[in-house]
C-alpha cells in the first residue's frame, strides 16, 4: 500500500513539476514576444544571430536536404515497384519534402546546432553573472539576449526551409534521373503540376514555428541556467531535447490544423 | 537642526530562500560621500544584501532608500531610474566576453540610445586611462585580459555612467596582494573623483581599510557591528575581533556539514 501511495505521489510531483515548468516556459515566451515589439531595438544583435541561426545553418541543412531527398527517391521507388506505381516517386518526394521532411529535419538539426550554442552562451552568461551586470547596465536582459534570437529563429528558419525544400527536391531528381532511368523532363512536370502552394506554405509556417521554438528553449534553458560549469552543460542538453521533443509535437498539431478535414 | 537624509539607508531588510533565512532584519545608514565597507563570512548575506539594493533579488520585507526615496514602494520607472545612478563592480568582472573591451566600457552609454558610438568609444578610451590602462586595450576581447586588467576594466565600466553610488563586491577576490592594493588604490581616487558613495564588500582586512571610511559586519543576516574602518582591527566586538584577526577559537563557530 506504501509503494502504492509513493508511486502516486511521485507521479503527482512529476506533474506538477511539468504544469509548473509549462507556465514559467509560457510567461517567459510572452514577455520575449512583448519585447520583441516594444523599443529600444537592438538591430545589431538581430542581425547577428540571423546570420548564426540562418547562414551559419545552411551547409549542415543542405546536406540533410540532399540525401534526405536521395534516400526518399530510392525508398519510394523501392516501394512502390511492387505494385507497379513507380511513376508516383516525384509526387512522393515533394509532397515529403515541402511538408513535413524539410521543415522537420532542418528543425532538429538547427536545434542541435544553434539551440545548444544559444543555451551555452547564455547559460555561461548567467553563471558569470554577466547578466546581472547587463541589468545593472540599465539593459533589459529579455530585451538584450532573449527577444533579438526568438525574432531572428523565427525568420530564419523558414529561409532555411527553403533552400532545404529546393535541395530535397534536387536530390530525389538526381536519383530518379540518373540512377532510376526516369526522364527528366517528366520528372520535372509532374513535381510541378503535383505540388501546390498549400503543400509550400505549411511547410514555410511549421518552420516559423520550429524556429521559435528552438531560440525559446535555447534562450530559456540558458536564462535560468545555474550552478557552474556542470549546470551550462545540462541546459544545453536540455534545450536541444526539449527544443527536438517540442518540434515533433507541434508538427502533429499543425498538420492537423493545415490538413485535417 | 534637521538630520541629513543619508545616500543609502536599509531598514529591516528580510530575505529568506525557502526555510534558509540570509538576511533577518539588516539595518545600515550610508551618508554621502562615504566609503562604507561591509565584512562578513562566506555565506553571511553579504551578496544578497548588493543584490536586494540592484533589484537583482526582491527583498521579502523591509525598506531600502536612496536619497530618502523606498526603492521598493517606488513605480517601476521611478525605480529603474533611481537604480540607474548606481554602478556596480561585480566579483569576477563579469565583462561580455561578445564584445571588445572598450564596448564594455561604454555598454553604458551605448545603452542610453544618446551617445554616438564613435563618441562612446573615445569617452570608453578616457575612462580607461583613468584606470591606469592604454586606449588600445580597448581594440583586445576581454578573454586576452589578466585578472587585474580585467577587474579594471569592469571598474571602468562602473565608473562610466558617474553614478553616483559605487558597489564593489569582493574586489580584490583573486588578485595577488599588490594587484590588489592597484585595485583598491583604483577605487579611491575613482569615488573622490566622481565625489560618489561607495558599498564594498569584502572580506580581505587589508582591502577593507584601504577602501573603507565606515565599517559594518554582517553575521547571521544581521549587522552585529558598525564604525569608522580604522577601528575594525580593534572594535572591542568579539566577533568581529575573530573574524578581523581570523581567529579559529571565539564566538563565530563555523557551520561545518558532515
Amino acid at each position: 500500500m506504501a509503494t502504492l501511495l509513493d508511486a502516486v505521489a511521485a507521479t503527482g510531483r512529476a506533474v506538477i513539476h511539468a504544469c509548473r515548468e509549462t507556465g514559467k516556459v509560457a510567461i517567459f515566451a510572452a514577455s520575449g514576444i512583448s519585447h520583441i515589439f516594444r523599443p529600444p531595438f537592438y538591430g545589431r544583435l538581430f542581425l547577428s544571430a540571423l546570420l548564426e541561426i540562418g547562414f551559419f545553418s545552411l551547409p549542415v541543412v543542405a546536406l540533410t536536404a540532399i540525401f534526405t531527398g536521395m534516400v526518399l527517391a530510392l525508398q519510394s521507388y523501392t516501394g512502390f515497384s511492387r505494385f507497379s506505381a513507380e511513376g508516383a516517386v516525384a509526387n512522393v518526394v515533394v509532397l515529403s519534402v515541402t511538408r513535413e521532411l524539410g521543415p522537420v529535419l532542418a528543425g532538429l538539426m538547427v536545434a542541435g546546432r544553434v539551440g545548444a550554442a544559444m543555451a551555452a552562451e547564455i547559460g555561461t552568461m548567467r553563471v558569470t553573472d554577466q547578466i546581472d551586470a547587463l541589468s545593472t547596465l540599465s539593459t533589459n536582459p529579455m530585451k538584450y539576449l532573449v527577444a533579438p534570437r526568438l525574432l531572428a529563429g523565427t525568420i530564419a528558419l523558414p529561409l532555411l526551409v527553403v533552400v532545404a525544400d529546393i535541395l530535397g527536391v534536387l536530390g530525389g531528381y538526381l536519383i530518379s534521373t540518373v540512377k532510376l532511368g526516369f526522364n527528366s523532363a517528366n520528372y520535372l512536370t509532374r513535381t510541378m503540376n503535383f505540388v501546390e502552394t498549400m503543400d509550400v506554405a505549411s511547410g514555410l509556417a511549421k518552420a516559423a514555428v520550429f524556429g521559435f521554438l528552438i531560440a525559446l528553449m535555447g534562450c530559456y534553458q540558458g536564462y535560468n541556467s545555474k550552478g557552474g560549469a556542470q549546470g551550462v552543460g545540462a541546459a544545453t542538453t536540455s534545450a536541444v531535447v526539449a527544443a527536438s521533443i517540442l518540434i515533433l509535437a507541434f508538427d502533429y498539431v499543425l498538420t492537423e490544423m493545415f490538413f485535417a478535414r | 537642526m534637521s538630520e541629513a537624509v543619508p545616500k543609502l539607508r536599509l531598514t529591516g531588510v528580510r530575505k529568506a530562500f525557502g526555510d534558509k533565512v540570509v538576511l533577518d532584519g539588516i539595518d545600515l545608514v550610508v551618508p554621502a560621500g562615504t566609503s562604507m565597507v561591509v565584512i562578513g563570512g562566506s555565506g553571511s548575506g553579504k551578496s544578497v544584501l548588493l543584490k536586494c539594493v540592484l533589484g537583482l533579488i526582491e527583498p521579502d520585507a523591509g525598506r531600502i532608500e536612496i536619497d530618502g526615496q523606498d526603492l521598493l514602494t517606488l513605480p517601476r520607472e521611478d525605480r529603474a531610474r533611481a537604480r540607474a545612478r548606481i554602478g556596480m563592480l561585480f566579483q569576477n568582472g563579469a565583462l561580455f566576453d561578445s564584445l571588445p573591451v572598450w564596448e564594455n566600457v561604454a555598454f553604458g552609454l551605448l545603452a542610453t540610445g544618446r551617445v554616438p558610438r564613435s563618441e562612446a568609444r573615445s569617452r570608453a578610451a578616457e575612462y580607461l586611462e583613468q584606470v591606469g590602462l592604454a586606449a588600445s586595450v580597448g581594440e583586445l576581447s576581454p578573454a586576452e585580459l589578466s585578472g587585474g586588467m580585467q577587474k579594471r576594466v569592469a571598474l571602468a565600466r562602473a565608473i562610466a555612467a558617474r553614478p553616483d553610488i559605487l558597489f564593489f563586491d569582493e574586489p580584490t577576490t583573486g588578485l595577488d596582494p599588490i594587484m590588489g592594493a592597484v585595485i583598491d588604490g583604483l577605487i579611491v581616487d575613482c569615488v573622490k573623483r566622481l565625489g560618489s558613495t561607495a558599498v564594498a564588500i569584502t572580506h580581505d582586512m587589508a582591502s577593507a581599510r584601504r577602501i573603507g571610511d565606515q565599517a559594518a559586519m554582517i553575521h547571521r543576516g544581521r549587522i552585529i557591528w558598525n564604525g569608522p574602518a580604522g577601528q575594525l582591527m580593534d572594535s572591542g566586538n568579539p566577533m568581529v575581533d575573530q573574524f578581523t584577526h581570523g581567529r579559529r577559537e571565539g564566538p563565530i563557530q563555523m557551520e561545518l556539514r558532515r
